[in-house]
């Protein structure tokens, strides 16, 4: 087995609610915002995994959890054998230079006082990775790499395109040399043609610079093409995880098997039954018992309301599970489950 | 709580409410329309001799990057075009009646009853100081006849229960309860119903939807397409589908008109141009999406970016990004039609 990169423990994530001030005078206790709820998974080293979900499921959350860009309530990370959550502020900061994130609103995520140069140095000067020289080389390299010309060096956000803005905030992210890179949502603000060429250059790097992607999306197509495993969540937790291909062609969660079957399919020929989930997203304040899922569950049984069900094993070798009780049974008379569950 | 034999007869056939026969040819039928806004940096021509019909009963997708011009082709249609905007050619015409000629308060008896639109971001084209009650009533008792002829005490009440009605019809859980709510109290999915139900509630003959479902989860999504696939096939509605997501329109559009920078630059039945597309850009689009119905399909970007639309030289405006140009692109390209009511703006269309 490839060595993991990261590994992701039992994390979790809570927000505490400010209180109104007739809650604080009534002493009623903190609401939290359930974000990220006893996640685990892990990223091989050289891999791209795609972590999918609606809004509000809490995937842009663990994304940033990872990079303790916000502290996590609980659970562990294991970034190449070092334990990201116990580290000192001034060890994470030398950490980050090898875990970076690319953010998706390419406007709101540079500043708009600094050059483009300026924004591009700025990581290398914090890590104090390189002398001036080096670092105005090393700068011009990854903005060269990116696909902006040396006349653009010197100016501002503002005067450059959403595609362009995104390349810019692709060298500052790679500037460092990381290993690691959260990508979130990077190309959801852009137009179809841009799109196609951010994410080319987005697997370029990779292949050239030997890049681990975490790879933050709702667009099933766009993963499905970039993502060589899938996480799906749901209201905070991963509910499904396997190989792209496997997830897409044969999701077998009910959630992940809804989400397929919304995707609209320029085939006529691959298109399948949709399934319409009844209702909307529970509030994440006050998740329903059990799994998650058993609300808006075409398949919901009886326990499902009480019992959260555990990650179950897909296939013979493990690498694609579900957590869902249509399988716990199955697995204990078939260990494959394969055939069964195909019906 | 209202008797439900107070309720207005909603759900009679499409064509009660119009008294006029139906006439042969498109519903919607624009020619040689162009708008252009002054800018400071000179005249931005947004949209240029653009030609397209939406046939009765048929859903056509309108397929463009931002900036093509889509959305301002049907603003110019509905008469939305305010200074700096102007539309400088061209005739949009609804059945026979040219809507470019018409006063303000005769195309505004036209909206709602004949043509409704529904913009992309619902939560800035609702007002958000007002209940969607106050917002939808207005619509019903503006636009639905049926409500107008009642006697002025009862009309009030007829006008609620028509908004109950559609909040029901679109699918909204408990309509009567949130009726009174604001619209920063739905969600975004919620508040696209919402904008549909106040584009249904006269019954419209002609529904365009401006990008309904972009800035919706793909599971919300499937819902509000479902939605107006449902309404259109009830009261036989045309619908104009505005997007730049291919594989929407695959889905469920009837026919397609791709624009590029402006201009339209191929139509054709969906299913033809989409197994066949012979416009560069039309390939170029298809090629650059990831495809969900085969991830292992390379993706090939069309590289360069859209050209400026401030004073646009009068050669093929997809040039510069196109791999087939030639010196005879040069010039201005007339639109190619070849059968089977498919054109292209392209020399090469044909080959």
């Amino acid at each position: 087995m490839r060595p993991a990169l990261l590994t992701v423990r039992g994390l979790v994530k809570h927000y505490e609610m400010r209180r109104s001030i007739s809650e604080r005078l009534l002493g009623r206790p903190h609401r939290r915002v359930h974000a990220v709820n006893d996640v685990s998974f892990e990223i091989w080293r050289g891999e791209t995994l795609g972590l999918i979900g609606e809004s509000g499921c809490g995937k842009s959350t663990l994304g940033r959890t990872v990079l303790r860009l916000h502290e996590p309530t609980a659970g562990a990370i294991e970034f190449d054998g070092v334990d990201v959550t116990a580290l000192q502020p001034a060890a994470l900061t030398r950490l980050r230079a090898r875990m970076q994130i690319v953010f998706q609103d390419p406007y709101a995520s540079l500043n708009p006082r600094k050059s483009v140069r300026e924004i591009v140095a700025l990581p290398l000067a914090i890590q104090g990775l390189a002398d001036a020289a080096q670092r105005e080389e090393q700068v011009g390299t990854m903005l060269g790499r990116v696909g902006l010309r040396e006349d653009q060096f010197e100016r501002y956000p503002h005067q450059f395109s959403g595609g362009q803005r995104q390349r810019i905030g692709i060298a500052r992210a790679l500037v460092t040399r990381p290993d690691l890179v959260v990508c979130d949502e990077p190309v959801s603000a852009l137009d179809v043609s841009i799109k196609a060429q951010i994410l080319e250059l987005l697997s370029e790097l990779k292949k050239d610079l030997g890049l681990t992607y975490l790879f933050i999306s709702h667009d099933i197509a766009t993963l499905g093409y970039l993502a060589d495993r899938i996480a799906v969540m749901y209201l905070g937790e991963i509910v499904e995880t396997g190989p792209a291909r496997d997830v897409m062609r044969a999701p077998r969660h009910p959630y992940t098997q809804a989400l397929m079957s919304a995707v609209p399919r320029v085939d006529a020929s691959s298109r399948r039954q949709r399934i319409i989930l009844k209702g909307e997203l529970p509030s994440p304040i006050n998740p329903p018992s059990g799994c998650k899922f058993h609300t808006r569950c075409p398949s919901a049984m009886p326990r499902c309301a009480t019992q959260a069900p555990a990650a179950v094993a897909m296939n013979a070798d493990g690498s694609h599970q579900a957590s869902c009780f249509l399988y716990t049974d199955l697995q204990a008379s078939d260990p494959s489950g394969e055939d069964e569950c195909k019906r | 709580m209202m008797p439900p034999t107070a309720m207005p007869q909603t759900l009679a056939p499409p064509d009660a409410g119009h008294d006029e026969p139906l006439l042969e040819g498109p519903l919607l039928s624009v020619r040689g329309l162009s708008t252009c806004f002054a800018t400071a940096d000179g005249v931005l021509r947004a949209i240029e001799a653009i030609d397209l019909d939406v046939m009765r009963g048929e859903c056509l997708g309108v397929v463009g990057e931002s900036g093509s011009g889509k959305s301002v082709t049907f603003a110019s249609v509905m008469g939305l075009i305010k200074p700096p905007g102007k539309i400088t050619a061209g005739s949009v015409r609804l059945d026979g009646v040219e809507l470019t000629q018409l006063s303000a308060v005769a195309l505004r008896r036209l909206r709602g009853r004949q043509i409704a639109m529904t913009l992309q971001d619902a939560l800035t084209a609702l007002n958000p100081v007002l209940t969607i009650e106050t917002q939808l009533c207005e619509v019903i008792r503006a636009h639905d006849d049926d409500v107008a002829r009642l006697p002025r005490p009862q009309r009030a009440r007829a006008a609620r229960g028509r908004a109950v009605e559609m909040m029901a019809l679109v699918g909204i859980p408990s309509p009567r309860q949130r009726l009174g709510d604001y619209p920063h109290q739905f969600s975004g999915g919620m508040r696209q119903r919402i904008m549909m139900a106040i584009a249904l509630a006269c019954r419209p003959r002609l529904l365009i939807a401006d990008e309904p479902t972009t800035a919706l989860d793909v599971t919300v999504q499937a819902q509000v397409l479902e939605l107006i696939a449902e309404q259109r096939a009830r009261w036989g509605m045309s619908v104009v589908l505005i997007t730049h997501d291919l594989a929407v329109v695959a889905e469920r559009c009837d026919r397609i008109v791709v624009m590029y920078a402006g201009q339209v630059v191929e139509t054709g039945r969906t299913a033809d141009v989409i197994a066949d597309p012979r416009h560069p850009y039309t390939r170029g689009l298809l090629a650059s999406i990831p495809r969900a119905d085969d991830p292992s399909l390379p993706i090939r970007p069309i590289q360069g970016t859209v050209p400026s639309l401030i004073d646009p030289p009068a050669q093929c405006r997809f040039y510069a990004r196109c791999e087939r140009r030639e010196a005879a692109c040069l010039a201005a390209i007339p639109v190619m039609s070849f059968g089977d009511g498919r054109s292209a703006r392209c020399l090469f269309a044909e080959a």
